[in-house]
């Protein structure tokens, strides 16, 4: 399997996006957000977190429209596989690839904590290896993390189950107390119509090894290779 | 040569700028002449105690400064290198942006930030960790809380949007800081030891380019004005001497200068905070022995119509001069505009030594390189010391206190952990990205923060600041010692082998005879310190005039310091990992109350004498700790710091929420529950090692003793307290939150 992570100004876990895949044993190319089309046989494309453009007229705003991007949308909507984590998961609401947006934290302030999700679609290739309900630890740090759309939206997205993380308590449960930025519903991760492209303000690259305190994210990275694995090659999405 | 001064200049336009008398005789025996409006300005942020060390280097100089782990030594460049072996080293430094946090919190702090990660990627250093060292005054004024937001958000934004992880600080409150709080702020990078840059000038012809931001009006005279006076009511008119930081600009200066470096196209590179252009130019020539003729219409301003003196000041950040090897000059464009960072040629390397600046076609400044810096002309002053008159009233023997029951203990104890100075900072330290780069290890709230080298692979190293100024305060000498030795017990507690240091040196005025001597006293404790630790001084930054109203700060000797870790799988941290354990107490458990934050919290009173330490037994407690976590002896670790033994149990409690039983087997007087006796660590270690601690550490000739047991849901010290561990959490948590919630709600 071959992830390109895609690198715009500003990006700062592209590093740690190629170290986590490597761990998973993904091969990484390097994308940079000049470059017209993504690397040939990509079969995951990455966008990592950071503060792409310094997050400046909007959170992704600027990036969305980088040469890249009009590549990563074309095979995203031909099926291929694409994970945005933080400022990722900005800009993909933002291309329009996701619904919704990502605003400031209810707090008001920047949070890097450990937060609690539960797992609640696990029909998807990034959750594949999970079971319904399971519980993560994975940090998250953003600003800008408070996940909204009309009532419509997100009415949807719950009845078509693609909802696929939530934020929750040390035991399971979901409410307020567990909800670290005021995001509708409790949720942390979305995944398109498709089910091919998901967008998580929580970082699973940060746990993705039990020296850093907790390997639960690796979880994310584990079921994309089982899922490739699972595919028959002729059905892979080519970037060509 | 014909010079052209935009203003005429006279001992008075000196005496403005901040130079004395003296000093403008001496620009005017260097030159030959009367100086320009502009040269008179380089000289003036040059000889600024920010640039020249003029009132500091003497003593600074008795530091040591040298060890066989050096790649690069205090004062050579940018920041020191420790060599970490396998063809990496580990650049650090600490420095100070007091004053502009004082006058503008948010860009204060945040230009702090991005002022420090620049001196350590100008040297080819990745940033891998950033760490703070703050000062506030009591947190009970609308000016305290109004000075943490912003230090605390200026931080966060500037680090976090860079992507470095903030990964541990310190916070300290007390009321001398009110008006003067101080942000020290430290960066580590990991380097490869073949691939260190170099802030030298070398190769006449070769050419010079300004790479980063435009050059704007913002900082001119940070160094000379603002950070060389005290507080006082005409301080807010110098906020427009704050720097703007912009840490997107940064982020892609970083990439593209590492890129540059790694290309092998720069032949020197340093970047531009204090005194900009000036100071940039003058050091890189003067290192070199070389000279630069510089354009300054060349320089990509921000305004058109800024004067050569002001383009000479600015201070605006985000900003590197390269001198590039002839030839490669496209290559490095290349480069630059990969990153979209702007790198504009402006001059080029001379063999003269001087300082050649036109504008406008004109000749503004034609000065000796060797005349502006520390070692070549820039002055060096003996200053004269005098012991404090305010130590004869504070140096009493303080009574170890009553004995106390169960209702004072139990108080006293929920008191301590509400202190601002001891309560948890979690409110502070969740505004910092504390992850990014995956190598965090260990992060705020422990003892010692630890980061996973991913270039050489099981190796890490530890980092911390230390620094308790009331110590300092009450005995300069002592207090600084302390500060060393605590900064590296922190790095022991985690597993570390302490290997260097940097310190930030924050002051009030040098001129005033008492303050310059606990600057001298201080760093002679650190200096005795360091050479029995064998952590030498790899640079660091002076800050004077930390003073308000005629009121001088606590003298505060921050010290960073650098631990090594050969393997990272031995790390500890300073929580029970579980129950059933022995608590074990090694060092010298005293009766001492001087200083503590017993004395200020329940009885109101900075008095007495720092705590008693000798660093011999120090080293010795150090050498036995450290050789039981490597082993695996012992499963957590912590120092027994601010609120002595009983806080530093509350605390390893906190971690897991697992509880403590313990018997202390003494009268319990406040001096030994909450006494602040040095060379103290307490450990968690099992049944089945306790036998190999023991022997340890009396071949270590470490006083051991067994408290109790981890266990339970509650502290419980017999006959004493016992209180659930969630109920002091609570207090330990709430403590911050409720201070700087209540404020937006009056």
């Amino acid at each position: 399997m071959k992830a390109a992570v895609v690198t715009f100004p500003g990006s700062n876990c592209d590093a740690d996006a190629r170290h986590a895949c490597a761990l998973a044993g993904i091969d990484v190319a390097a994308a940079w957000h000049k470059d017209g089309a993504l690397p040939a046989d990509t079969d995951l494309v990455i966008l990592p977190g950071g503060f792409s453009y310094g997050d400046y007229l909007r959170t992704g705003a600027i990036a969305r429209f980088s040469p890249i991007m009009a590549d990563v949308v074309r095979f995203a909507n031909n099926g291929g596989l694409v994970l945005g984590i933080c400022n990722g998961f900005q800009i993909l609401c933002e291309s329009g690839l996701l619904p919704g947006a990502l605003v400031r934290n209810s707090g008001l302030s920047f949070v890097c904590k450990d937060v609690y999700l539960r797992t609640e679609s696990t029909s998807t290739p990034f959750t594949s290896t999970l079971e319904k309900g399971a519980l993560l630890r994975i940090p998250i740090a953003h600003g800008e993390g408070r996940f909204v759309a009309d009532a419509n939206t997100i009415d949807e997205l719950e009845a078509q189950g693609r909802v696929a993380f939530r934020y929750c308590n040390a035991d399971g449960s979901v409410n307020v107390d567990a909800n670290p930025n005021g995001s509708a519903n409790n949720i942390a991760g979305i995944v398109n119509a498709g089910g091919n492209v998901l967008g998580m303000m929580p970082h699973p690259e940060r746990y993705a090894e039990a020296l850093l305190g907790c390997a639960d994210g690796m979880n994310v990275f584990a079921s994309l290779v089982q899922h490739y694995a699972a595919a028959a090659p002729t059905t892979l999405v080519s970037s060509q | 040569m014909e010079m052209m001064s935009e203003l005429d200049v006279t001992e008075q336009t000196a005496k403005d700028l901040g130079l004395t008398a003296d000093e403008y005789a001496r620009i005017v025996g260097v030159l030959g002449r009367t100086p320009t409006y502009t040269e008179l300005g380089v000289y003036s942020v040059m000889w600024s105690e920010h640039c020249s060390y003029k009132n500091s280097i003497l003593q600074l100089k008795t530091l040591p400064r040298t060890g066989s782990r050096m790649l690069v030594a205090a004062g050579e460049e940018n920041a020191g290198v420790i060599d970490i072996g396998q063809g990496y080293g580990v650049a650090f430094k600490i420095e100070s942006h007091n004053h502009p946090s004082a006058v503008e919190p948010f860009q204060g702090a945040a230009t702090g930030v991005g002022g420090i990660l620049r001196d350590i990627f100008t040297m080819g250093a990745r940033p891998v960790a950033a760490l703070n060292s703050l000062r506030f005054g009591d947190p009970d004024t609308p000016r305290t809380v109004y000075l943490i937001k912003g230090v605390v958000s200026g931080i966060g934004h500037y680090g976090n949007c860079f992507g470095v992880p903030t990964v541990a600080g310190e916070v300290y409150f007390d009321r001398c800081y009110t008006d003067n709080p101080l942000v020290n702020a430290m960066a580590v990078g990991v380097v490869r030891a073949d691939g260190i840059a170099s802030a030298t000038a070398k190769g006449v012809g070769n050419p010079i380019f300004i790479m980063g931001s435009a050059t704007g009006r913002d900082g001119i005279h940070g160094a000379s004005l603002l950070a060389s006076r005290e507080f006082d009511d005409q301080t807010e008119s110098m906020r427009p001497t704050v720097q703007v930081g912009d840490p997107f600009a940064e982020k892609l200066l970083l990439e593209a200068t590492l890129e540059l470096i790694d290309a092998g196209v720069v032949v020197g590179i340093q970047d531009m905070g204090a005194a900009g252009i000036s100071c940039s130019t003058s050091e890189m020539s003067a290192k070199g022995g070389v000279g630069m003729r510089i354009d300054l219409d060349k320089v990509p301003l921000r305004e058109a119509d800024m004067s050569a003196y002001e383009i000479m000041l600015s201070e605006s950040q985000e900003r590197m001069l390269v001198v590039v090897e002839r030839g490669k000059e496209e290559h490095a464009a290349r480069i630059a505009a990969k990153w979209d960072v702007p790198f504009v040629a402006i001059g080029e390397v001379t063999n003269d030594g001087m300082i050649y600046v036109t504008r406008h076609g004109k000749a503004v400044a034609h000065i000796p390189a060797q005349s502006l810096v520390l070692g070549g002309d820039a002055p060096v002053y003996v200053r004269e010391q005098r012991k404090p008159e305010y130590l004869d009233l504070t140096n009493v023997a303080v009574d170890p206190g009553p004995i106390l029951h169960q209702q004072e203990a139990t108080a006293a104890l929920r008191a301590l952990l509400a202190s601002p100075t001891i309560a948890s900072k979690r409110w502070i330290y969740e505004q910092y990205d504390s992850q990014v780069g995956t190598n965090s290890v260990l992060r705020s709230g422990g003892d010692a923060a630890v980061i996973r080298i991913k270039e050489v692979p099981g190796k890490a190293v530890a980092v911390t600041t230390d620094c308790n100024s009331r110590y300092v305060y009450l005995n300069p000498y002592r207090g600084g010692m302390i500060a060393v030795a605590e900064a590296a017990r922190n790095c022991v507690c985690v597993g570390a082998l302490p290997v260097a240091i940097t310190n930030c040196l924050n002051f009030g005025n040098p001129y005033d005879p008492e303050v310059y001597w606990q600057f001298a006293e201080a760093i002679r404790g650190m200096g005795d310190a360091c050479r029995t630790l064998d952590t030498p001084v790899t640079g660091g930054n002076v800050s004077f005039h930390n003073e308000s109203q005629h009121h001088a700060v606590y003298p505060t000797p921050t010290i960073g310091m650098l631990g090594l870790i050969d393997d990272v799988s031995t790390v500890v941290g300073n929580a029970f990992t579980q129950a059933d354990q022995n608590i074990v107490l090694l060092g010298w458990q005293r009766e001492e109350l001087g200083g503590s934050e017993y004395m200020k919290v329940i009885r109101h009173r900075v008095l007495g004498d720092a705590p008693s330490l000798s660093i011999d037994d120090e080293v010795r407690l150090q050498r036995c700790v450290l050789d039981a976590i490597r082993s695996g002896v012992v499963r957590a670790a912590h120092d027994c710091a601010e609120g002595g033994l009983l806080v530093c149990l509350a605390e390893m409690c906190f971690g897991r929420g697992i509880g403590a039983d313990v018997v202390v087997d003494t009268p319990h007087r406040a001096g030994y529950l909450f006494g602040e006796a040095q060379s103290r660590i307490v450990v968690e270690v099992s049944d089945e090692r306790i036998g190999d601690l023991r022997a340890a550490a009396q071949e270590a000739g470490v006083p051991m003793e067994v408290l109790g047991r981890t266990g339970g849901t509650t502290l419980h010290v017999h006959d004493l307290i016992e209180v659930d561990v969630e109920d002091l959490r609570s207090t330990y948590e709430r403590a911050l939150p409720n201070i700087m919630t209540s404020e937006v709600e009056s």
